[in-house]
């Protein structure tokens, strides 16, 4: 090699020596300032969420204890013992249950879509709409024990007796509104572009809401739905007054019936080793029923297009 | 096709001397505003059968509007007011006892931006054969739409398939096929090509110069060169700004040959030549 060239090549060493030098290190400091604040923060974040998630896992570990032995063919289908009666079980609740909460979804649906179709897309800013908005966001805090009183008032004391029906209107006015709000914000983020479409296609704004507002919110307003049967089938308070309980199963909607939730109430609070571990096993089916609908619900909501 | 639709009823006679084919639709626009804000005033714009009416011109200068104008697309928006007329075969379609429901049958609409529904292709294409209680062969309608819109080949093994898994080239195609689907008998298009890339803007373009055989077309575009490649005629809108506020306005209509290479206004010139935009 001739001398230029290795001239040549110790000035690149050099430069190259400078640029080494003057490159900031790429490395990950765990332990320097900013590294360690962002690390501790993650860490607290992950414990928030994880203490968020302890009390449903408690309750659902406990449920599996202490209600899973007692969970058998008998104890979902036999009428619950009486005081020192062994075995038994909660079926007419389980019934009740079901049948309370199929009457609050057949009011609280229909309901529900019509008004959210109103306040999303017919008159969204007008006054009446603000109106039943706020009433409804009002209405989703509302204490369960005094939709058991209004219906009371308004079923009860004018049937002369407790009944499902009451039980069913109460849970519905607990679910209306969840519905309604649902409902309008699954058809408000319908886009106005595919709105756009079909009234340039020539849609009647019927048409518009049925075959197109409608169908693309559809995951969207079941999904509301679902979470609403999920928390009345949950709800005690407001059977309390309407419904009251059976010990038998049910054979008309005008009778006194049984729910699960009441029956839990009812038995946890007995001096008797058999009627505690029914209410345990009743505490479970009931977790069970909230839970899948709430599965149901998630799966509902996946976008299909 | 469509040679007279039930809308069309009576005061043919007031269609102004046909040219060529005929004049299909003709907007006589006297002032639309949004509100209290005058868009658009005193435009008088022909559509003749068989052709593509390019409306060309600046921001702000209305042509959306006008295009919107002539299906009523613009009542959906609650401040819009129209004065003047827009006669379809003879009929204002302004006319109170007109329900633009109908009038958007037979004038149909190619947006901006694609927009397909939230359902599969065949359902996409067949939604308003279905919507007008269309009993043949759907299968064979739909088949017809989409080859006619230039995209059969890449659609036909996956009709079941969402329309929004498409891209936006084909999007558009798919929205063209949807709003030919029912053979209507005017085509608006707002600048059905800003949302898509060169050759996909070319096969739309080739598309619509194949439509205009059997549709009447108006095509909103930003694109002078495409108002050259596929306008049998061209409007050229512009701004006023004298009373102090954005008034559009048509400055000039006629063959588009005519309007790029020797306009009658000088504000044409200019802007077909980029002097201003």
């Amino acid at each position: 090699m001739s001398a230029p060239d290795l001239a040549v090549e110790s000035n690149l060493r050099a430069l190259s020596q400078q640029a080494d030098r003057r490159r900031p290190s790429l490395q990950r400091a765990p332990l320097e300032g900013r590294a360690l604040r962002s690390g501790i923060l993650t860490g607290l974040t992950w414990i928030a969420a994880l203490l968020a998630a302890v009390p449903l896992f408690s309750v659902i570990y406990m449920l599996f204890v202490e209600g899973g032995s007692r969970l058998s063919w008998e104890t979902l289908t036999a009428l619950p013992p009486s005081a020192f009666d062994l075995g038994g079980g909660f079926g007419n609740a389980i019934v009740g249950t079901v049948v309370m909460v199929g009457i609050a979804t057949l009011i609280s649906v229909p309901l529900g879509i019509l008004a959210a179709v109103y306040l999303a897309i017919l008159e969204p800013d007008s006054r009446l709409a603000d109106t039943v908005r706020f009433l409804a966001k009002v209405l989703t805090g509302f204490p369960s024990i005094l939709a058991g009183v209004f219906v009371y008032a308004v079923m009860v004391v004018t049937m002369k007796t407790y009944s499902a029906l009451a039980g069913g209107v109460a849970l519905a006015v607990l679910m209306l509104p969840t519905v309604v709000l649902a409902a309008e914000q699954a058809m408000a983020m319908v886009p106005k572009k595919m709105k756009d479409a079909a009234y340039g296609m020539g849609c009647t704004r019927t048409q518009v809401i049925l075959k197109v507002v409608l169908p693309t919110g559809a995951s969207g307003i079941l999904t509301g739905v679902m979470l609403a049967i999920a928390g009345a089938a949950g709800n005690s308070a407001p059977l309390l007054f309407t419904a009251l309980f059976s010990d038998y199963y049910l054979s008309s909607l005008t009778e006194p019936t049984a729910s699960l939730a009441i029956l839990i109430f009812n038995f946890s609070g007995m001096p008797y080793d058999n009627q505690i571990q029914l209410a345990w096993a009743a505490s479970l089916v009931l977790v069970l029923i909230v839970l899948a609908f709430n599965i149901l619900a998630r799966l509902i909501g996946r976008q299909k297009y | 096709m469509h040679a007279n639709p039930k809308m069309t009823a009576a005061g043919a006679s007031t269609a102004p001397a046909p040219v060529g084919n005929g004049v299909v639709m003709d907007c006589q626009l006297q002032k639309v505003f949004y509100g209290d804000f005058l868009a658009v005033r005193d435009s008088s714009l022909p559509l003749e059968k068989n052709k593509i009416t390019g409306f060309i011109g600046p921001s702000g200068c209305g042509k959306s509007t006008v295009l919107r104008s002539l299906n009523r697309m613009n009542d959906l928006i609650p401040a819009f007011r129209f004065e003047g007329k827009v006669t379809y075969h003879g009929q204002d379609i302004y006319d109170k006892k007109v329900d633009p429901v109908v009038v958007r049958r037979y004038i149909g609409m190619v947006f901006q931006q694609p927009n397909p529904f939230a359902m599969s292709i065949y359902d996409n294409v067949a939604f308003g054969l279905r919507l007008n209680g269309f009993k043949g062969n759907l299968d064979e309608r739909v088949e017809k739409a989409l080859q006619g819109a230039a995209c059969w080949n890449e659609v036909k093994d996956k009709l079941k398939n969402s329309g929004l898994s498409l891209s936006g080239g084909q999007q558009q195609r798919l929205c063209i096929a949807r709003a030919i689907a029912t053979e209507p008998d005017v085509l608006l298009m707002d600048e059905p090509c800003s949302a898509l890339d060169p050759i996909a803007t070319r096969r739309v373009e080739e598309l619509m110069v194949e439509l205009k055989e059997n549709y009447t077309i108006a095509l909103v575009t930003h694109n002078m060169q495409q108002a050259m490649r596929v306008a049998d005629t061209t409007a050229f809108f512009g701004v006023d700004i004298s009373q102090g506020s954005r008034t559009g306005y048509l400055v000039e209509m006629g063959p588009t040959k005519k309007v790029f290479e020797e306009p009658e206004q000088q504000l044409t010139r200019e802007y077909v030549r980029g002097e201003f935009s």
